[in-house]
């Protein structure tokens, strides 16, 4: 089984090893640590603030009494939730477009990549800004899905070169020559074959897509108040980062090694899928 | 060759349009100027806030189709329109492309020499410590966002000023208007060291080219022509300069190409957290201040920057890869 094999390379490469555990525990510490916190994430302790990390506050409190632990936890996995979701739907996408375009080729192909070619050339950052703070009523799932809408071009332009060559495979002919519908060979012989693609894409996709969502916060153009993601907190943290470094230090060291996990599993999938590629 | 570049420029045109068109479109729907006007103490007479208003081409009143052929008539002779407060978004942009350039431009390039040297030494020396060091350093600024690197280095900075009792880095602005001369130039390169390092050692420099010119130079010094070269009694230096390095350097050259295109509205996060203010913190600046016709001129000025810089990248490799010149 190939699968297997890609996993044993996967656990025998030092890195991608380090990596998982890392994630793992990243994801454990977001969602099971809140727990064993004393405090919420919405909770305000009147009796402090600002002050430094200690035996009761383990991570510091911030200027309006919050809980450092709680929140930068609760700002994870927000950041988790939507690295992952941002991933899995950009890389469908690309998957699905550069497919069909592809597979079917004349004006479908035409229409499609001259999408792709606008979508890289609108201002998407100047979009998110404007959009993003207008969904105020809690729909962070449309933030989701406007930075998944600017992240799949490229690899859909990959995704279609390689459909390309694989059109002309003997087991593309035989399956048109069963008669089997055409989107049903997209999905059933060319999608899976991209997978090692895919599967290294949607990885490096969600620490994109972390870093991305910390970036727009970062301005406020992204997670809005009262909900929070680490680059809301890092956003707040910097302006004080001076005199309290735990404001920022706690949420930007999260996000770094949340991306720094993340990468090491990219780069593990690729070298366990791909064993020829050395990049 | 004539046709080609006269279709491609054709496309780019329509792209710049449609691309500043549509953020025109967003920006003058979704932003609200007389928000500026409208809460001021003592109140200002509605009259007067359309005048003012009509007068900068930023009445909601106006139909936006209206607004937009009265914008657009303007971009085809080169004009821009207003800023919210009724100054020349031209002369505006004309003063904040400097700022980023002088701002950008050496960090760029420092972070593109010093990545490929990286890259390519860390590759000749495969798997020593040396090769090690770099690696895992590069994969960790990798992994550290610009914004959270250059506040990392203004709080060192900060420290050590106060540690030392005097300003030895400075950490915000361009430069001390106070100063002339000879000082005011020592002065705005002291402005110039932190933003330079923070552009040029993190994501968007070193770190990033020497892995790509790393894995460049391990697939070329396997390749024959290296081997040829060495064997026919050049020296190693310059077999691996000269036939390998030229060789490898067409993806990280692509790359470079797209940044420089890139670089006047790129580094928003950098502009913004040292407060330069170039055309990256200006985009920012005027989505806060529902700065509609800025908003749409430094969106046409990325636009042009990211065409031509296609343009500029594909230049590049047709004089570095011999192949491309030929088919």
């Amino acid at each position: 089984m190939r699968s297997k094999v890609v996993l044993r390379r996967l656990f025998r490469n030092p890195q991608a090893r380090y990596g998982i555990i890392a994630f793992v525990l990243l994801v454990a510490l977001a969602y099971i640590g809140p727990y064993f916190g004393s405090y919420e994430w919405t909770e305000k302790d009147f009796m402090a603030f600002l002050s430094p990390p200690d035996a009761d506050h383990w991570w510091g409190t911030t200027s309006i009494g919050q809980d450092m632990y709680a929140i930068t936890l609760r700002g994870m996995q927000k950041s988790i939730v939507i690295g992952v979701l941002v991933a899995l739907i950009a890389t469908g996408l690309a998957a699905v477009v550069g497919a069909f375009a592809g597979y079917f080729g004349g004006w479908l192909d035409r229409v499609l990549m001259w999408g792709v070619d606008l979508l890289l050339v609108l201002p998407s950052f100047l979009i998110l800004a404007i959009v993003s703070p207008r969904l105020r009523d809690g729909s962070w799932i449309w933030f989701v899905v406007l930075l998944a809408a600017f992240t799949w071009m490229i690899t859909s332009r990959v995704v279609r070169s390689m459909t390309i060559s694989l059109r002309e495979r003997e087991y593309v002919q035989a399956a048109v020559y069963m008669g089997i519908p055409r989107w049903k060979i997209i999905f059933r012989h060319i999608v899976p074959n991209l997978s090692s693609l895919l599967i290294i894409d949607a990885t490096l996709n969600v620490s994109g897509a972390v870093v991305g969502e910390a970036a727009l916060s970062f301005f406020g153009f992204g997670i809005q108040p009262p909900d929070v993601s680490l680059g809301t907190l890092i956003a707040e943290g910097s302006r004080n980062a001076t005199g309290y470094p735990w404001l920022f230090a706690f949420p930007a060291g999260m996000l770094v090694l949340l991306v720094l996990s993340v990468n090491l599993i990219g780069d593990g999938l690729r070298d366990a899928l791909d064993p020829g590629s050395n990049s | 060759m004539g046709k080609y570049l006269l279709r491609r420029l054709a496309i780019n045109v329509i792209l710049v349009a449609v691309a500043a068109s549509l953020a025109y479109m967003l920006a003058a729907t979704t932003m609200n100027p007389r928000g500026a006007y409208e809460g001021r103490q003592p109140p200002v007479p509605e009259a007067v806030i359309d005048a003012t208003l009509d007068a900068y081409n930023l009445n909601d009143k106006t139909p936006v189709l209206q607004r937009y052929a009265t914008w657009a008539s303007g971009v085809i002779t080169g004009d821009f329109g207003k800023t919210w407060n009724g100054g020349s978004v031209n002369d505006e942009m004309g003063r904040r492309v400097w700022v980023s350039l002088r701002l950008l431009l050496i960090g760029t390039i420092v972070g593109f020499v010093v990545g490929v040297a990286l890259g390519a030494w860390s590759a000749v020396r495969q798997y020593k410590i040396s090769d090690r060091v770099i690696g895992v350093s590069a994969f960790v600024l990798m992994a550290i966002p610009v914004f959270v690197l250059a506040t990392l280095l203004a709080i060192g900075t900060y420290n050590l000023n106060r540690g030392l009792g005097f300003t030895l880095i400075e950490y915000t602005g361009e430069y001390n208007p106070k100063l002339a001369g000879w000082d005011q130039l020592m002065n705005r390169l002291n402005h110039l060291i932190l933003p330079t390092i923070s552009l040029s050692i993190g994501v968007s420099g070193a770190a990033f080219y020497s892995r790509i010119q790393r894995n460049m130079m391990l697939d070329v010094l396997g390749q024959d022509f290296v081997r040829t070269a060495m064997a026919k009694g050049l020296r190693r230096r310059t077999a691996l300069i000269k036939h390998a390095l030229r060789t490898a350097l067409i993806p990280s050259a692509t790359y470079f190409a797209f940044a420089l295109g890139t670089m006047f509205t790129g580094a928003i996060f950098t502009e913004k957290i040292y407060a330069w203010h170039g055309m990256g913190a200006w985009l920012v600046d005027a989505i806060n201040a529902n700065d509609v016709n800025s908003v749409a001129a430094v969106t046409f000025f990325a636009a042009v920057c990211v065409l031509a810089a296609g343009f500029l990248s594909d230049l590049l490799v047709a004089a570095l890869d011999p192949r491309v010149r030929v088919s």
